[in-house]
């Protein structure tokens, strides 16, 4: 290929963003976005290999050197819809999966430090289909006559709506909230992921003949059984997510100014609390905030907090910066906004005032020992070396797990130990039969993309089941 | 949308709405709850479904006017619709035949109460029950509690009607007289569960409790509504929001019911200064 003989081009293309300065002060997006010329100069920086590694680093197998050769002859719409024959959420995934340890990690010019920034492309071609009016709606398939409910809207959720109504079955989405979108819309701040985004995917969905049905809780207002048994459902896919915040269990969580991230998180996003009292859900942060944690959850909880006025935001992790599984992109992000990180530290209990309000975090510092499981080194606390951070909020992100209200109505789920539902890696079958599963509620926390790609498999399963009636 | 189809005032502080929810009204046991939010830029609060009619697809919700949702809700005309009513949501009342209970609701904490006595009654226990309220004009569900009683005592705090007192008084009162108690529900403000608690507690007679927490979700997503029971931090919304109230730590529900009340102050006088007719001859 000719460009291949003039060079190795390692100039990455940066992505322009909002100032630091500027940016904290606001809600909108962070990054802007490509414009054609950098994207066309990003894409011509692709070596196009034979055998692209990068696409097996993409969980939804994302035909990245085709789309990436579309760009280059400014087709940005054909690149948009080569993406979507295999991730449904491109605009979501350009923005919010971990390229680097992803499709960008494998990517060949990766070893000169300068992979392709194929997140970025991804999200520059769905944002041009869209600015352009140009999303199209695939054929539709006959219908078949068999009905399947989706039980939330998350990105899995969405996924197997998508492609099940596509493949001409008749679709209802069960979602819990009263907006659909999943983490997307509670979760996922502004600045990080438009809500016109989801709001656009949701719509495109809807065209295609799904319909949503928001609250309704799923084990509580109708149970799975009522849907296959009373209201004629041939098959079941639940994306419920892994919704259920963990608190570490120390002394002080109950006291006021404590949040878990969802809580924070969800007032902020879902209720559009940063615009009380327009709208009637207030938030409270304090002057001096800590985050505990060191994922994505933590990154969007500290950067919520500086935009909502906090003086100091402070992420407090008890590993290293290196092991933080946060996009690489966020840390920078909230680095440059002016986020303090404090490493090597572990929460032991919040301190209350008299009128049960938080006014310290007491710590204990640790040093990494051997790998556990995970392959990260394990911090253990380093006796006697307690102390108190002056702080008035504390945000806990530490994680979430199952939230058991499906699993208790539907006994012949099976659960693992952790009460994450057990679901075939290739079908997303469950032990019950006509019921799929996929996204966070099959493996604990994980990606949107993993979501998606559960999603693909099982709306295909899916379809398989119910043309063949077989299990 | 839920459309509401009928309404009652109580009082100009205490309102009464049958809203279409027919997935709720199928699903609901006494007990559980929902979530409604008024409209597109609402707060998302839990209201107890006193009644239903399952056939008609109906759920019966009574409210207090104290914050802004709920006096903007009092605006609501039948026809109107609520944006988002979810549920039933927490775990329904661990209804048994008891013997003798007793029940114990103050002010608008008789709307969750009713519908646990009415199952309590339908389980063949016998009911004695007391109801309390600021003054006799705020007591909401009197002849209904009636129809399913054997006694009524009413106390006011003022002594406008009834006895006038606490219902701990009256609690008191019926125990010394030698009642046998079998089991307790008690709701009402977080005082005054508290207090009906520490009545009972030399006579050791069991109480329930059904916690009035804040909350967001009502699905245990947010953690918001958690409170101390015995040595556990439970979420309300999902494993209550009945406990015994031997064990909830009622100085913490009080406490953290108290995190906005700037925020609420502030979107209250804001609703006020808008709309100043609709709470023209209210005090
Ligand atoms: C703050 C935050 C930031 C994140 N950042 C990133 C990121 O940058 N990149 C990335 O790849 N991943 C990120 N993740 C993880 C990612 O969002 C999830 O892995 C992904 O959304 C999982 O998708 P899902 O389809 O399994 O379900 P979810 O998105 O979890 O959605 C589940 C939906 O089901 C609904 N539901 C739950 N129970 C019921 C029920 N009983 N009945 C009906 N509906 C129900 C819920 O209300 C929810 O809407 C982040 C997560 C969070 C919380
Ligand atoms: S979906 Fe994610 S992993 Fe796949 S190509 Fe796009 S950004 Fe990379
Ligand atoms: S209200 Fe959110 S967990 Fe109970």
């Amino acid at each position: 290929m000719a460009e291949k003989k003039k060079g190795l081009n390692l100039n990455r293309v940066d992505m322009p963003r909002q100032d630091p300065k500027e940016r904290i002060k606001n809600f909108n997006e962070v990054a802007l976005g490509y414009t054609e010329e950098m994207a066309v100069a990003e894409a011509e920086r692709c070596l196009l290999c034979k055998k692209p590694l990068c696409v097996q680093g993409c969980p939804a197998e994302v035909k990245i050197p085709e789309f990436i050769a579309l760009i280059r002859e400014r087709k940005f719409i054909e690149a948009a819809r080569k993406i979507k024959e295999t991730n449904a959420l491109p605009a979501v995934c350009g923005r919010v999966c971990p390229q680097e340890e992803q499709c960008e990690e494998m990517c060949v010019l990766n070893k000169k430090g300068a992979p392709i920034a194929i997140g970025r492309l991804e999200r520059f071609v769905a944002d041009y289909e869209a600015k352009m009016g140009a999303v199209e709606k695939p054929e539709i398939a006959p219908k078949s006559g068999k009905k399947v409910a989706v039980i939330g809207s998350g990105p899995g959720g969405l996924t197997v709506a998508a492609d099940c109504a596509i493949m001409g079955h008749e679709v209802v989405v069960f979602e819990a909230l009263h907006k659909p979108g999943g983490v997307l819309v509670y979760g996922i701040p502004e600045f990080r992921l438009p809500k016109v985004i989801v709001e656009r995917e949701v719509e495109y969905i809807k065209s295609l003949g799904v319909k949503f049905e928001c609250d309704v809780v799923v084990g509580r207002t109708v149970t799975i059984d009522d849907l296959m048994e009373k209201e004629g459902f041939d098959a079941v896919f639940i994306g419920v997510g892994a919704g259920a915040p963990i608190f570490m269990g120390i002394p002080g969580e109950t006291l006021k100014g404590v949040y878990s991230a969802n809580e924070f998180l969800t007032r902020n996003n879902l209720m559009k609390a940063y615009l009380f009292p327009e709208y009637d859900t207030p938030i409270k942060v304090g002057k001096k905030v800590a985050v505990v944690g060191g994922g994505n959850v933590a990154m969007d909880a500290v950067r919520t907090a500086l935009r909502l006025g906090a003086e100091e935001a402070h992420i407090v992790y008890r590993r290293t910066r290196k092991e933080m599984p946060a996009r690489a992109e966020e840390i920078e992000n909230a680095e440059e906004e002016g986020v303090i990180f404090n490493f090597l530290i572990n929460p032991v209990e919040i301190i209350g005032d008299e009128n049960g309000w938080v006014k310290g975090l007491k710590c204990i510092r640790m040093e990494l020992g051997e790998p556990d499981e995970s392959g990260r080194r394990r911090p253990v606390p380093i006796p006697g070396s307690e102390f108190i951070m002056d702080v008035d909020t504390v945000i806990m992100a530490i994680g979430t797990r199952a939230n058991p209200v499906i699993q208790r109505t539907t006994p012949d789920l099976e659960v693992n130990k952790w009460g994450y539902i057990v679901a075939d890696e290739e079908t997303c079958k469950t032990s019950k039969k006509g019921v799929f599963a996929g996204g966070d509620i099959i493996r604990g926390a994980a990606t949107v993309i993993l979501a998606v790609g559960d999603g693909k498999k099982a709306a295909r399963a899916i379809d398989h089941y119910l043309r063949t009636g077989e299990w | 949308m839920f459309k509401i189809v009928e309404k009652k005032d109580w009082h100009p502080t205490i309102c009464e709405m049958w809203v279409e929810a027919p997935r709720v009204a199928r699903k609901h046991r006494p007990g559980q709850f929902v979530i409604i939010r008024i409209h597109e830029k609402g707060e998302r609060i839990p209201l107890t479904v006193v009644d239903k009619k399952p056939e008609e697809g109906l759920i019966r919700i009574i409210f207090q006017k104290v914050g802004k949702t709920t006096w903007e809700l009092g605006t609501f005309k039948p026809g109107d619709y609520i944006a988002d009513v979810v549920g039933p949501l927490g775990q329904p009342t661990h209804i048994e035949k008891f013997g003798t209970v007793v029940g114990v609701g103050g002010g608008v904490g008789i709307a969750p109460l009713y519908p646990i006595l009415k199952g309590m009654k339908e389980a063949g226990n016998r009911l004695i029950t007391i109801l309390g309220a600021r003054s006799k004009d705020l007591l909401i569900l009197e002849d209904e509690v009636r129809a399913i009683s054997e006694e009524v005592i009413v106390t006011t705090d003022d002594g406008s009607y009834g006895k006038k007192g606490l219902v701990t008084d009256a609690l008191k009162e019926l125990i010394e007289s030698g009642e046998k108690i079998d089991q307790v529900v008690a709701i009402g403000p977080g005082i005054m569960m508290k207090f009906v608690v520490k009545t009972l507690e030399p006579y050791k007679i069991p109480c329930i409790v059904s916690l009035n927490a804040m909350m967001l979700d009502g699905t245990g997503m947010c953690g918001v509504c958690r409170i101390t029971v015995g040595d556990e931090v439970k979420f309300v919304c999902v494993d209550g929001p009945e406990f015994d109230g031997y064990k909830v730590n009622f100085d913490e529900l009080m406490s953290r019911l108290t995190v906005y009340r700037e925020e609420e102050q502030q979107a209250l006088e804001r609703f006020k200064n808008a709309h100043p007719e609709i709470f023209a001859g209210v005090e």
